[in-house]
């Protein structure tokens, strides 16, 4: 077990400059456009999430040079990049590797087993991100799948490009 | 050889569908609200849900088993009958109970359906066991995770039900439904109100080194320092000083999960009828690996083969695993 | 409505010679109505004493006292079930059963049901109640108006209801000895490490805050419960026996205290200051009554 941990830390994390983001004035409005429809698709989630529909989510991935804001409130979608350095208050801040973020979305990780591991870091309200991790994980249909389905072939390739960099760097699900 | 059922948790519809597709014979499950165990917030089914999901399992050819096992205290019991008698019109193929009012109530209503106790209601001896066969009919116990291989196959010869044992998963140390740990440090109740550390009274504290503290309510469960792998933040799984001791230990179980998959092909020898997978706060990607790997275990086992045991490891908790009481009296 | 003051069963394992002195005085100068016998946590412990039993009986029993033999809280081993066995085949004294084992041998003979047992509701009392329970003791972390309706409920059936107001809580009990553990031995290896402490082996967080007690196979507060403020409230409830769980401190002065109070001649915080005058080790406790932290002191003097 202790094997296992070694072997993680010094595994090279795999190139992500493919998939490094646009800057942020093209990045915001596909957050915006994304997190609409995944309230569109899955009203359900928010009932899941009862009061904790107002709460404000930071999700760091680490490596990455901004942060996520998230307010999933269906009333007032809120789901923007920030820029590190300049992060809003939050209620609550969840940070781990953007592959690990990305697994749990996917509904191939389990929250639990990253947090033991403590590739998962959270801090603030943590009823709040275990309201939303189990509202999340009852979604079926992978919400990563339908966000790379919005930008068509190219989207859907680099989901399995991801998918595939995350096997190789030691699946954990 | 009896063929002994496979009982996967379920937190959400999309679990339980995941727990049946996976190889699941029976789910368990329970409402959004106090009557359950597992009363954590996002998870568990409404009444449409569960609905759904009743029909989704029995389609499947898989039963749905309706965990009802808190205690309701004077003047709530209503929640409680109405949870019971939900399950019923839904069709639920058994309850799992744990209070004896709530037993008898069932029992009484609904005598057609069958009880199932309850681990909360810690029932370890033939005597214990007999009570509620006696007094409700229950038709199957779940253990208390504390009784050794030999052990259960004395008690499956001497009781009048069938047995579930508990085989992967969090790993409990306190007799359940009989722990008021989490009461004292925040005023939620295990028993009362189906709630371990509540997630809104765990803190997660970081110091510059890296190290984190876990306090729930105001009292601190532990420090992992930098990298140090984790465990539930709850109160048994926690690091604390006393004077036989130096340094800070685990006083009561270090962070570790249970996994029995090595002794199946004991425990379906000894008669165990159904093995029951720990986890409804478990995401479904954990429902997904471990019920794959206990329904091709248990499939191996029956073929007559060598159990086949997939490496479960990684979702173990302090990622490491354990028989516990089952391997040896030396775990007391 | 008779109301009346009881001592609770010993918890820790003192030796036969201290349990003795201990029931002589008890016996002699505490005014309690009511005395609880008998090993509830540790079958283990359990033969030191047993042979001191009948005569100890009789000492209480002659001082006026109403004697209960409880039993085990934790029944799995041979040895355990057979211990509940041959105590629900007593006729005399009374007994007090704290495991649902006991419940399938009493064959609806008269007998008191304790607080390890989960009498939460009227519905589970009631059934309890035909069976032959005659006295209930509420579990400790049941809040003061669910006590009220259980109260209510116990005196329609014409049956009595205890709730401890004083000493440690128990929280949780484990098949595993964490006093073993804690020495680096198993439970059956223990060699009675718990002998060494008579009120429990703290544990305290690594942030240095005192928490709980290790007693055996037991968990408790590291606070003392003290419902005295809160007894005026219980009187009208219709609670009839109040528990005074033994601490190694002078429980008759303890005694007293709440016999005092229980005959409404000092108010609560007469009690309170009188309590505070015997400088007991732990910090008070009544988050429980409250529906709060259990470990929290509320009211008047909350810290």
């Amino acid at each position: 077990m202790q094997d296992l941990a070694r072997r993680r830390s010094v595994s090279s994390p795999p190139d992500l400059s493919r998939f490094l983001p646009p800057p942020l004035f093209v990045l915001q409005p596909l957050l915006g456009f994304v997190v609409r429809r995944v309230a569109q698709k899955h009203p359900a989630l928010f009932d899941r999430l009862g009061p904790h529909r107002r709460t404000r989510f930071v999700i760091d991935p680490r490596g990455l040079p901004f942060a996520l804001l998230l307010v999933p409130d269906p009333e007032a979608l809120e789901f923007r990049a920030v820029a590190r350095g300049r992060e809003p208050a939050s209620d609550a801040r969840i940070a781990g590797r953007f592959l690990d973020l990305l697994s749990l979305v996917d509904g191939a990780a389990d929250g639990d087993a990253l947090f033991f591991s403590r590739d998962l870091e959270i801090s603030g309200d943590t009823e709040a991100v275990v309201c939303l991790r189990n509202a999340l994980d009852d979604v079926e249909h992978s919400i990563a799948e339908d966000v790379a389905g919005l930008f068509g072939a190219p989207g859907r390739l680099a989901l399995d490009m991801l998918r595939r960099a995350r096997r190789d760097n030691g699946d954990r699900s | 050889m009896k063929r002994p059922e496979l009982v996967c948790p379920a937190g959400t519809p999309a679990s339980l569908r995941t727990a049946v597709d996976a190889g699941a014979d029976a789910v368990y499950c329970g409402f959004q609200n106090a009557t359950n165990a597992r009363n954590f917030p996002g998870l568990n089914f409404t009444q449409r849900e569960l609905s759904v999901a009743v029909e989704y399992a029995h389609n499947a050819g898989a039963k749905v088993l309706l965990a009802v096992n808190t205690f309701p205290t004077a003047g709530r019991f209503d929640l409680w009958r109405e949870a019971i008698d939900l399950g019923a019109a839904l069709e639920v193929d058994a309850f799992i109970v744990a209070d004896i009012g709530v037993a008898a109530y069932a029992a009484e209503k609904w005598p057609e359906r069958r009880l199932h106790l309850s681990v909360q209601a810690a029932a370890s001896s033939p005597e214990a066991i007999g009570y509620y066969a006696r007094e409700f009919g229950v038709k199957r116990v779940v253990l208390p995770r504390i009784l050794t291989v030999p052990e259960i196959r004395a008690l499956a010869d001497a009781i009048p039900c069938e047995i579930e044992t508990f085989v992967f998963g969090n790993h409990g140390l306190m007799v359940e439904g009989r722990c008021s740990l989490t009461n004292y440090a925040t005023g939620i109740s295990t028993n009362m109100d189906g709630v371990c550390s509540p997630a809104a009274d765990v803190h997660y504290d970081r110091a510059d080194d890296g190290s984190i503290t876990t306090r729930l309510g105001t009292h601190t469960i532990d420090r992992f320092a930098a990298g140090e792998l984790a465990g539930y933040p709850t109160i048994c799984k926690g690091r604390y000083l006393t004077p036989a001791r130096g340094e800070p230990y685990y006083a009561f179980e270090e962070p570790v999960s249970l996994n029995l998959a090595a002794l199946l092909p004991d425990l379906i020898a000894v008669g165990v009828d159904a093995f029951k997978i720990e986890g409804r706060q478990r995401s479904r990607a954990y429902v997904k690996s471990v019920v794959e790997a206990f329904r091709t275990a248990i499939d191996s086992v029956l073929a007559g083969e060598p159990p086949q045991l997939a490496d479960l490891v990684s979702l173990t908790e302090g990622q490491k695993q354990t028989e516990g009481a089952f391997k040896t009296k030396k775990w007391r | 409505m008779r109301q009346e003051l009881t001592l609770g069963p010993v918890l820790y394992h003192w030796s036969p010679e201290e349990l003795l002195d201990f029931y002589a005085r008890i016996a002699d100068e505490a005014p309690v109505g009511t005395v609880y016998l008998g090993e509830v946590i540790c079958s283990k412990r359990s033969p030191f004493f047993d042979r001191h039993v009948p005569a100890v009986i009789e000492r209480l029993q002659r001082a006026g006292k109403t004697v209960v033999l409880s039993s085990l809280a934790e029944v799995v081993l041979k040895r355990e079930r057979e211990m509940m066995r041959d105590l629900c085949a007593m006729t005399e004294p009374e007994i007090e059963i704290n495991n649902a084992a006991g419940l399938f041998s009493i064959g609806g003979r008269a007998h008191r049901v304790g607080p390890m047992m989960n009498v939460y509701n009227e519905q589970t009392m009631a059934r309890l109640a035909a069976g032959g329970a005659t006295h209930f003791s509420l579990p400790v972390e049941m809040p003061g108006p669910v006590v009220g309706r259980m109260a209510e409920a116990a005196d329609r059936l014409g049956k009595a209801v205890e709730v401890q107001v004083f000493g440690r809580a128990s929280l949780a009990v484990s098949a595993r000895c964490y006093h073993a553990r804690a020495h680096r031995r198993t439970k059956d290896s223990c060699q009675f490490v718990c002998a060494d402490d008579p009120d429990g082996m703290p544990l305290t967080t690594v942030t240095g805050q005192p928490f709980l007690t290790v007693n055996g196979i037991q968990t408790q507060s590291h606070s003392y419960v003290n419902l005295a403020d809160e007894m005026d409230e219980m009187r009208g409830m219709k609670v009839t026996h109040f528990r005074l769980s033994p601490q190694r401190v002078d429980m008759v002065a303890v005694a007293d205290i709440f016999a005092e109070r229980l005959a409404g001649r000092i108010t609560g915080d007469e009690a309170a200051a009188q309590l505070d005058a015997l400088k007991l080790p732990a910090p008070f406790s009544n988050g429980f009554w409250h529906g709060r932290e259990g470990g929290r002191q509320f009211g008047p003097r909350a810290a």
